[in-house]
C-alpha cells in the first residue's frame, strides 16, 4: 500500500513523504529533499568564473580560467557525490531492527541498519536553534544497563521535516514498536 | 514475535527436501544452511548431523521441509510433509513452498507444544530473508567501535543477533565440504554443491609456503642473532644506532619480515591480515625502490647529482654570506660592534673549517652516493630515511650553530632574569623553590646592576643570532619531519585492507542492509540481506599498522615557550634517550 503526501521543511521547501505498508511488520518512509536549483547553481559558477577572470587579467596567466574551470567541474561533482542528499528512507521491520538509507545526487548510497534489540524507543526531540526546531530520534540501550541511554541517533538530518510530517512517521514507528514490545519473548 | 527464517539465495531453486540448519531461539530465527533432496535414508541423515554438530559446535539440526514443485501440493503430499515432522522431531517446524517459475512463496510455521492451548498446534507469521551464502560465509563483521569501559567480559552480548547468523555460517564449513559428485549417502545443496571451489594457484602457494618460510625463517634469524651481538652495544655504534633513521627503519622491516615468515600460523582473522599488510607493504616497498634506482642510473642522474652536491654542500658559501651581512648593520638594526665581530668570526671559522672537509670528501662523493643508492634495493622508506640522515649529516654544522646561539642565549636570558630579580630587590630561594626578598650588600647592587645592563644592552646582538640560526635549525627539521611523514605513511598504511575493501567489498562487513522483495498481499514478506561494507576511513583506522611512533612531543604552546627561553628542541625523541 503505497502513500505520498506533501509536507514542507524547516527553511520552506518542499518535500515529498511516501509511505509504503508492506505488511503490519514492516513500514518504509521515503522522504524526497527539493533537487538542487538551477539558479544557486549559475550563481555560483558565475562568480567563481568572473572572479578567475579578474585575476586573469592582473595575471595574464591563462592557466588560471582552465584551474578554474577544472575546480568548478570537480566541486560540483564532489558536491553531487558527497553533500547533496536526494532522498532519505526509514524502514521499520517488526523484531529486526531501523534502517536509514540516503540516497545522494549521484546515485551513491549510505545505510544504517540498527537491530531491535539495541533500539529503545522513537521518540521527537527538541532543539533550540536560533529558533525552536523538532527532529525525530532513535534511542539506543546501553547494554551494560538496559534502563539507560546510550546513544541518541536523528533521522532525517538533511530533510528537517516540520513536526506535521515527524508526528505521522512518530505514530507508525509506535505502532509497530508496541506490536513489536507485545510479542517479544526477550526481557 | 515474527519468526524469521533466514534463506540461503542459492537454494532457491533447488528440489523439494528437508530444510537443515540452526533455530536460534532468543530471536526467534532459523538460519537454513542446507537443503537435503529426497530419496534419502533418515538414520543416515540423523548421523551426518551429529558429525557436524560435534566437529563444527553448532547445534545443526532438521528445521523441516522445502517444496518447490509444479503446482500447488496436494494433500497427499502435505500430509507426507506433515508426517516428516514425527520422524525429526523440531519445534516449530517450518513448511516452505514454491511454485516452480513463480516469484511468491508461502511459509508456515507450526508449534507442537503450546501449553496453553491444548490440542491445536499454533501457527506463527513467517518473514522470509533470503541471503547470499557464500558472501556471508566469507565476510567478517566488524561492529562499531566498542566503548573504552566495556571489556572483554560482554563478548556473549555482542554474539547476539546478526553476529549470530555470520557465526553460524562461517562455523558450519563442515556441511560445504560435499557436492553433488560425491557419491555420499546424503544429498545436499549449498553453495558448494555445484563444485567445491578452489584455486590451483593458491594450493600451490600453501603447499611451498611451508618450506619457504622455514628458510626464511632460519636466515632472518641469523641476521638478527648478528645484529644483536656484543658490539653493536659499545657506545659510539650504539648512540648511532639510536640516532640514525636509517637504522630503526632496518630494524623495524626485520621485525616485520620475522613476523611474515614465521612459521606458526596465524591465530585469527586479524592476525591474517596484519601480515598480508606488512607483506603487502614490503613488496611495494621493494617495487618503489626499484623505480627509483632504475631512475637514478638511466642517464647518468647519479653523476649530475654528485657535481650538484658539492656546490650545494657549499650552502656554506651562503652562510657566509649571511654571516657577512650580520655583522654589518642587518635591516638597519644597530649591532654591539665587538659582540658582533667575535660571533661573527667565530662562526666563519667554522664554515671555513667545514667548506675544507667537504672538499677533502668530494672525489669519493660519488661512489658513495653509488653504494648508497644500492640500497635503494631494500626499499624506497630505506632510501627516504638515508636521505633524511645525509641531510642530518650535511647540515650538522647548522646544528651546532644553533646549539651555540642557542646556549648563549639561554645563558643570557636566564642571566638577565636573576639580576632582575637583585634589580628589585628579591632573590629564587632553591630550599623553597619560591621569590623571596632579599637583603643586599651595595657593592653586590652595584656589580649587579652594571652587569645586568651590560647583558641587557647585548640582548638585541645574541638575540638576532640565535633567530637566525633557530629559523636555519626549524627549517632543515621541517625537511626531514615531511621526509619522516612519508616513510611513515609507506611503512603503516594497510594497503591490503584498502585493495580488499576495493575488490572484494563483502570481506570486511561493518553490517547488513535490507531489500523489500516484490510483495503480495496475504504472502510471507520477503527480504534480501546483504552486506554492507566497511568505509574506507574505518579499514585504515582499524587495520593500520604500528610505525615507529615517534610522533613530536611537544605541543605548539610548549615549543613556543621553549624558543623563548633559548631552550634546546629535540623535535624526534627516540624511545632509548634521557638526556635533554
Amino acid at each position: 500500500m503505497e502513500e505520498e503526501q506533501k509536507f514542507s521543511d524547516i527553511c520552506g521547501g518542499r518535500l515529498a513523504l511516501q509511505r509504503r505498508y508492506y505488511s503490519p511488520s514492516c513500514r518504509e518512509f521515503c522522504l524526497s529533499c527539493p533537487r538542487l536549483s538551477l539558479r544557486s547553481l549559475t550563481a555560483v559558477t558565475c562568480t567563481v568564473w568572473l572572479a578567475a577572470y579578474g585575476l586573469f587579467t592582473l595575471c595574464e596567466n591563462s592557466m588560471i580560467l582552465s584551474a578554474a574551470i577544472f575546480i568548478t567541474l570537480l566541486g560540483l561533482l564532489g558536491y553531487l557525490h558527497f553533500v547533496k542528499i536526494d532522498q532519505e528512507t526509514l524502514l521499520i521491520i517488526d523484531s529486526l531492527g531501523i534502517q536509514m538509507t540516503s540516497s545522494y545526487a549521484s546515485g551513491k548510497e549510505t545505510t544504517t541498519f540498527i537491530e531491535m534489540g539495541k533500539v529503545k524507543d522513537v521518540v521527537i526531540n527538541e532543539a533550540i536553534y536560533m529558533k525552536v526546531i523538532y527532529y525525530l530520534c532513535i534511542l539506543l540501550k546501553d547494554p551494560m544497563e538496559p534502563h539507560e541511554i546510550s546513544q541518541v541517533v536523528p533521522v532525517f538530518q538533511s530533510s528537517k521535516p516540520r513536526l506535521d510530517c515527524l508526528i505521522e512517521v512518530y505514530r507508525s514507528c509506535q505502532e509497530i514498536l508496541a506490536h513489536e514490545k507485545g510479542t517479544s519473548t526477550s526481557p | 514475535m515474527v519468526l524469521k527464517a533466514f534463506f540461503p539465495t542459492c537454494c532457491a531453486s533447488a528440489d523439494s527436501g528437508l530444510l537443515v540448519g540452526r533455530w536460534v531461539p532468543e530471536q526467534s530465527s532459523a538460519v537454513v544452511l542446507a537443503v537435503v533432496h529426497f530419496p534419502f535414508i533418515p538414520i543416515q541423515v540423523k548421523e551426518l548431523l551429529a558429525q557436524v554438530r560435534q566437529a563444527s559446535r553448532v547445534g545443526v539440526a532438521v528445521l523441516g521441509t522445502w517444496c518447490h514443485c509444479q503446482q500447488e501440493p496436494e494433500e497427499s503430499l502435505g500430509h507426507f510433509l506433515e508426517g516428516l515432522g514425527a520422524v525429526f522431531p523440531h519445534d516449530p517446524w517450518l513448511q516452505l513452498c514454491r511454485e516452480r517459475g513463480s516469484q511468491f512463496w508461502s511459509c508456515k510455521a507450526t508449534h507442537r507444544q503450546v501449553p496453553a492451548a491444548p490440542g491445536a498446534a499454533s501457527e506463527d507469521q513467517v518473514m522470509l530473508i533470503f541471503y547470499d551464502q557464500r558472501k556471508v560465509l566469507l565476510s567478517q563483521l566488524h561492529p562499531p567501535a566498542a566503548l573504552p569501559d566495556h571489556q572483554a567480559g560482554d563478548a556473549s552480548a555482542s554474539t547476539g543477533g546478526l553476529a549470530a547468523i555470520f557465526d553460524t555460517v562461517a562455523r558450519s564449513e563442515l556441511l560445504f565440504r560435499s557436492d553433488r559428485f560425491d557419491e555420499g549417502p546424503v544429498r545436499l545443496s549449498h553453495w558448494q554443491s555445484e563444485g567445491v571451489e578452489a584455486s590451483i594457484l593458491v594450493e600451490l602457494a600453501k603447499r611451498a609456503s611451508g618450506p619457504v618460510c622455514l628458510l626464511l625463517a632460519c636466515l632472518l634469524s641469523l641476521v638478527s642473532a648478528a645484529s644483536a651481538c656484543r658490539v653493536f652495544k659499545l657506545w659510539p655504534l650504539s648512540f648511532l644506532g639510536s640516532k640514525l633513521s636509517t637504522c630503526e627503519q632496518l630494524r623495524l622491516r626485520l621485525e616485520q619480515l620475522t613476523l611474515i615468515f614465521s612459521t606458526q600460523k596465524a591465530t585469527g582473522p586479524t592476525e591474517l591480515m596484519r601480515k598480508a599488510n606488512m607483506l603487502v607493504s614490503v613488496l611495494l616497498d621493494v617495487a618503489l625502490g626499484l623505480v627509483l634506482l632504475s631512475w637514478l642510473h638511466r642517464k647518468n642522474r647519479l653523476g649530475q647529482l654528485a657535481d650538484a652536491l658539492v656546490p650545494v654542500a657549499d650552502v656554506a658559501e651562503e652562510l657566509q654570506h649571511l654571516l657577512q651581512w650580520l655583522m654589518g648593520a642587518p635591516a638597519g638594526l644597530k649591532m654591539n660592534r665587538a659582540l658582533d665581530q667575535v660571533l661573527g668570526r667565530f662562526f666563519l671559522y667554522h664554515i671555513h673549517l667545514w667548506i675544507s672537509y667537504i672538499h677533502l670528501m668530494s672525489p669519493f662523493i660519488e661512489h658513495i652516493l653509488w653504494h648508497v643508492g644500492l640500497s635503494a634495493c631494500l626499499g624506497l622508506t630505506v632510501a627516504l630515511s638515508i636521505l633524511s640522515d645525509i641531510i642530518a649529516l650535511l647540515t650538522f654544522h647548522i646544528y651546532c650553530f644553533y646549539v651555540y646561539g642557542a646556549r648563549l642565549y639561554c645563558l643570557k636570558v636566564y642571566g638577565l632574569s636573576s639580576l632582575w630579580r637583585l634589580f628589585r630587590g628579591k632573590k629564587w630561594n632553591v630550599l623553597r623553590q619560591r621569590v623571596d626578598s632579599c637583603s643586599y650588600d651595595l657593592d653586590q647592587l652595584f656589580i649587579g646592576t652594571l652587569l645586568f645592563t651590560i647583558l641587557v644592552f647585548l640582548l638585541p646582538t645574541t638575540a638576532l643570532y640565535y633567530l637566525v640560526f633557530t629559523l636555519l635549525r626549524l627549517l632543515v627539521v621541517a625537511v626531514q619531519g615531511l621526509i619522516r611523514l612519508l616513510v611513515d605513511m609507506v611503512n603503516s598504511l594497510p594497503l591490503y585492507s584498502l585493495g580488499l575493501r576495493l575488490c572484494r567489498p563483502y570481506r570486511l562487513a561493518a553490517g547488513v542492509k535490507f531489500r523489500v522483495l516484490e510483495h503480495q498481499a496475504g504472502r510471507p514478506l520477503r527480504l534480501l540481506m546483504q552486506i554492507n561494507p566497511l568505509p574506507y576511513s574505518r579499514v585504515v583506522h582499524t587495520y593500520r599498522l604500528p610505525s615507529c611512533g615517534c610522533r613530536p612531543r611537544h605541543s605548539w604552546g610548549s615549543l613556543c615557550r621553549k624558543l623563548f627561553l633559548g631552550e634546546l628542541i629535540y623535535p624526534w625523541r627516540q624511545r632509548e634517550d634521557k638526556q635533554d
